[in-house]
């Protein structure tokens, strides 16, 4: 399958080493629950707690990590209704656009991907999440109005079943795996 | 879900202390104790109200990634997804309501075997598979506010 769209995060991908690497790979399933999750996190991996907190903040710093905390799961803390929802954008709107959407709280994601036509004509994509249907449908019709999208052809596509939600796994790694990932 | 749970949900979605003992400052923040917020997180953990405690990396910074979606007949869906799951590449695996109904998220350590992946649910499915990956991300990941 070609995928030749599929660009390393330009210009400045930053460098990483192996200790960044299997630092990643050890977190992946999480910080222990424990009194020094960095100490027992770098006797993993043979880094010192020093230096695991240091390389963490500087992969946060280049980017690498977007956050650090706790990851809710939306659905179980009562965000039932979860919509992706699709818009042909005319290519040179669809990073003002792109931006507009990202800017409400209420939206998770918010990305441009390559259309597939004649099948697919979608180009910018962003994840509304809700307690309800209703309220996905406000918080859409809210977006519309603001950013001004009334003209632009979209499609709503609720999420029905979940068949498998985890972290991603970057690593071939020992037992025990999972982290973070597109969403 | 009382009070301090809610805070802990909340308030710690990123800004995660990057201190020797972060739960302890946590519990500090929170006037709770060090005990507390373990048991407590420990619980969501076990609960599946929160995946981890830790960190989201960048799409495609660390290995890459792709959304994909194939469109499959109502009566193949259960198949089709137990095969695209089975991929311990595969972390989302969603239907949604669209005659394009099953949406999945492939990461992998790089293309090569990416494309594998992709090649081999297309194969095994007998279905065409999209892949759409990113190509420029709007949006500043800070967590979700829960109080919205």
């Amino acid at each position: 399958m070609d995928l030749s769209l599929i660009t390393p995060v330009p210009p400045t991908r930053p460098a990483l080493d192996d200790a960044d690497r299997r630092l990643l790979a050890a977190i992946q399933p999480g910080l222990p629950l424990v009194t020094r999750p960095y100490a027992d996190i770098g006797t993993r991996i043979g880094l010192s707690e020093h230096e695991v907190i240091a390389r963490l903040r500087r992969l946060g710093e280049a980017g690498v990590i977007r956050r650090l905390g706790v990851v809710v799961r939306h659905h179980e803390v009562g965000y039932g209704a979860n919509a992706m929802v699709v818009w042909d954008v005319p290519d040179e709107q669809v990073r003002e656009l792109g931006r507009c959407l990202a800017g409400f709280d209420f939206i998770t994601l918010c990305y441009r991907r390559p259309r597939h036509l004649p099948q697919w004509r979608y180009n910018l994509y962003c994840m509304i999440h809700g307690k309800s249907r209703e309220e996905v449908h406000a918080h859409l019709e809210w977006m519309v109005n603001r950013c001004g999208l009334q003209s632009l052809p979209h499609e709503v596509l609720f999420s029905r079943r979940r068949f498998k939600q985890r972290g991603a796994v970057y690593f071939a790694e020992p037992p025990s795996v999972g982290s973070a990932g597109e969403g | 879900m009382n009070e301090l749970d809610r805070r802990l949900l909340n308030d710690f979605q990123h800004g995660f202390p990057l201190s020797p003992t972060p739960y302890a400052d946590m519990a500090h923040t929170l006037g709770a104790t060090e005990a507390e917020v373990l048991a407590i997180l420990a619980r969501f953990k076990a609960e599946g109200t929160i995946s981890r405690v830790g960190a989201v990396v960048r799409p495609n910074t660390v290995g890459v990634s792709t959304l994909a979606a194939i469109t499959v007949p109502p009566a193949e869906l259960e198949r089709v997804a137990a095969l695209v799951s089975g991929y311990t590449e595969v972390n989302h695996n969603y239907e949604r309501e669209h005659q394009l109904n099953l949406w999945f998220v492939v990461t992998a350590p790089d293309t090569a075997r990416l494309s594998q992946v992709l090649d081999e649910i297309a194969c095994r499915s007998g279905y065409e598979v999209l892949p759409l990956p990113l190509l420029e991300d709007y949006h500043i990941d800070l967590g979700f506010d829960l109080r919205i």
